[in-house]
């Protein structure tokens, strides 16, 4: 195969004609081009919407209690319940393989009135009553001071980290925050920490506007008592938590005394199926993208295989005479394949590399003009190069096998006979 | 060399069958230079095909220096033919895109000879039939006769057994036609077992042997006197 007369043989015939060859070759740049960009803008998508999801650990559930929609032992319908602290412990004791249980109380928000006064300033503030383990659950980056730990737990000290937003508009610039005072609804907390969320779709904005207390902390000065609002449980990698969240759920209605067949009084939104459900999506898009790129190549490569054909029938007497030299029909057999892979390899490498520089100049707009929403870093991965070489590899022998048989299928003495 | 025993051979024309060899028997020592000549139609091209291995007799006995040849796949066709026979063909037959020395060097290649040492083959080739200073250019670039020339040092490049002329002067004036003879005489005065297809009373008086081919079958076979044609050169 690596035969220096073999090989200038073959750009010998290939740049006979170059008009020809070019034309035949677009045909199968086009076809990886096209393939190339739909799985790039594919990957686009995916990143875009994945990057929605921030860097939530996925496999995670939230829950929360609503009014009973049933009477149970002896309790009547309509009832409010709360989750107890107490709840955390026995979700632990009884389901394995769950990670993180994190009970999160909550006050005030967007659209709510000024919950947070610091002097002159005031703002509307998500506020978050947390332990430690939130941020494994919910990452956000410390960009000053520190998050809460156990300590602050235990002592329930009034400390607060507070995001870049709240930071923004509570501040001014160059303004010491470590060790400042803000008050929570009357209540003062030290401000030890600041953070900053990564997130590109809307509620971008909103996440950076958040402030955390201690639990322990949240509960004394707002007068929680025991009550959990709502809680946050991930559970290990290799445990689907949509395989926990039953067990869970139920465990939970017992402990309330709520009716079993009461869908209604425990609130639940499993993370990890809807991540599945977008992952599934992206699967059958990916599924789409190879199929009509695939297709589009297909045409390519029938192109390549006619005009292959046409080769053979123009070099039908140099064939006979060669065969008449003693040229055996397996070595004619194989000049015609590496013609015809040569040939798609080179036209299908010039489509991947153009569709590389594409994929780079739309991720130089993109970084140009700001985030797109839904739509991140358009990109092929080396795996997917690698299947776009095989596939041409293989299309090219797909290409050629016909027309190399038709060259050997000519008797030499015909073949001679051809003027 | 050559030995052939009633070699027969009919096209298909459609419903028509065409008995074209009708029994030829006849056989060929090492070193002679035979003319096989007869009007077209008569089978010369057909019999020199067979014996070139470029098609099959339907029946009788072919064996080409000591070695029967039946039952060839056209690998074994292929191979044997690089081995044993030199084609010469009518219209030169030179693949235009290779020079003057790859087309020399074209058997060896075949035959999995080092680039080097082909080269240098087919080099020492082309001096002999006096087209060294020619060796890079294409055959377009050259004249009929030089063009037979460099078919002449292809077919002789790989040392085969017999050399196979077919109407070797047909596209050539007769001065140039003199000078190809010229040069078949010359490799035959070497030792060379040489083959020629003509219908040319001149050419065939060139040779030392002529075949005399009418409808299938031998009409005559005689020595002749062999006119040297450097004589008209």
């Amino acid at each position: 195969m690596f035969n220096r007369d073999r090989w200038k043989e073959i750009l010998e015939v290939l740049t006979t004609n170059w008009f020809r060859t070019l034309l035949t070759a677009f045909g199968v740049f086009w076809g990886i081009l096209i393939l190339i960009i739909l799985l790039s803008a594919g990957k686009g998508l995916e990143n875009g919407i994945k990057a929605d999801f921030g860097d939530i650990a996925t496999n995670t559930m939230f829950m929360w209690t609503r009014s009973t929609t049933k009477a149970h032992m002896g309790l009547p319908i309509g009832r409010r319940f709360r989750f107890k602290v107490e709840d955390v412990k026995s979700i632990s004791d009884n389901i394995p393989n769950l990670r993180f249980i994190s009970p999160r109380n909550q006050l005030g928000g967007f659209g709510n009135d000024n919950n947070v006064v610091r002097g002159l300033n005031t703002g509307a503030y998500n506020v978050y009553g947390d332990y430690p383990e939130i941020i494994n659950q919910d990452p956000m980056t410390i960009t000053e001071g520190r998050f809460i730990n156990q300590n602050d737990i235990r002592e329930k000290r009034k400390i607060a980290i507070i995001g870049a937003g709240v930071r923004n508009e509570l501040y001014d610039k160059g303004e010491a925050i470590m060790g400042s005072y803000i008050k929570i609804q009357g209540v003062n907390f030290m401000v030890v920490g600041t953070y900053k969320k990564k997130s590109s779709d809307g509620d971008g904005e909103e996440g950076q506007k958040e402030i955390y207390v201690p639990f322990t902390s949240f509960s004394q000065a707002f007068n929680m008592g025991n009550d959990v609002g709502w809680m946050a449980i991930t559970a290990h990698d290799g445990t689907s938590i949509s395989s926990l969240k039953e067990d869970i759920v139920n465990l939970m209605k017992t402990k309330h005394k709520i009716n079993p067949e009461d869908t209604r009084a425990v609130g639940y939104f499993d993370l990890y199926e809807q991540y599945n459900r977008v992952e599934s999506l992206f699967g059958a898009m990916s599924f789409i993208a190879y199929f009509v790129g695939i297709l589009v190549l297909l045409s390519g490569i029938i192109g390549v295989s006619n005009i292959m054909l046409i080769v053979v029938k123009e070099r039908t007497k140099e064939i006979g005479i060669r065969r008449a030299l003693g040229e055996d029909p397996w070595s004619i057999k194989k000049q015609i394949l590496l013609e015809s892979i040569f040939l798609t390899i080179i036209s299908g490498m010039a489509g991947i590399i153009i569709g590389a520089l594409f994929i780079y100049g739309v991720n130089a707009l993109l970084d140009a003009n700001g985030p797109v929403d839904m739509f991140l870093n358009p990109s092929v991965s080396l795996g997917v190069v690698t299947v776009a070489l095989f596939i041409l590899i293989l299309s090219g022998l797909l290409a050629g096998f016909i027309p190399a048989q038709s060259a050997i299928k000519v008797k030499p003495i015909d073949a001679l006979r051809t003027e | 060399m050559i030995e052939i025993k009633d070699l027969h051979k009919s096209y298909k024309m459609g419903s028509n069958v065409l008995h074209v060899l009708k029994g030829i028997n006849f056989s060929v020592k090492e070193g002679e230079l035979v003319a096989i000549m007869g009007s077209s139609g008569s089978g010369k091209s057909t019999l020199l095909n067979i014996l070139g291995m470029l098609d099959v007799a339907d029946s009788g006995e072919y064996t080409l220096d000591g070695v029967p040849i039946k039952n060839l796949n056209e690998t074994k066709a292929a191979n044997y033919r690089n081995k044993f026979l030199g084609f010469i063909f009518q219209s030169f037959n030179l693949i235009n895109y290779k020079s003057a020395l790859e087309n020399v060097a074209l058997p060896l290649y075949y035959q999995r000879v080092p680039r080097k040492e082909r080269q240098a083959k087919a080099m020492n080739y082309l001096e002999q039939v006096g087209l060294k200073e020619w060796s890079h250019h294409l055959p377009s670039e050259l004249s009929g006769g030089q063009k037979q020339r460099v078919a002449i040092a292809r077919a002789m490049v790989a040392e085969p057994k017999v050399l196979l002329a077919d109407e070797l002067t047909g596209a050539l004036d007769s001065t140039t036609s003199y000078e190809v003879m010229d040069l078949i005489q010359k490799i035959n005065d070497q030792g060379n077992t040489i083959l020629v297809v003509t219908h040319e009373d001149d050419i065939a008086h060139m040779c030392k042997r002529i075949v005399y081919l009418k409808d299938g079958v031998i009409m005559k076979d005689e020595k002749v006197k062999q006119i040297k044609a450097s004589a008209y050169v």
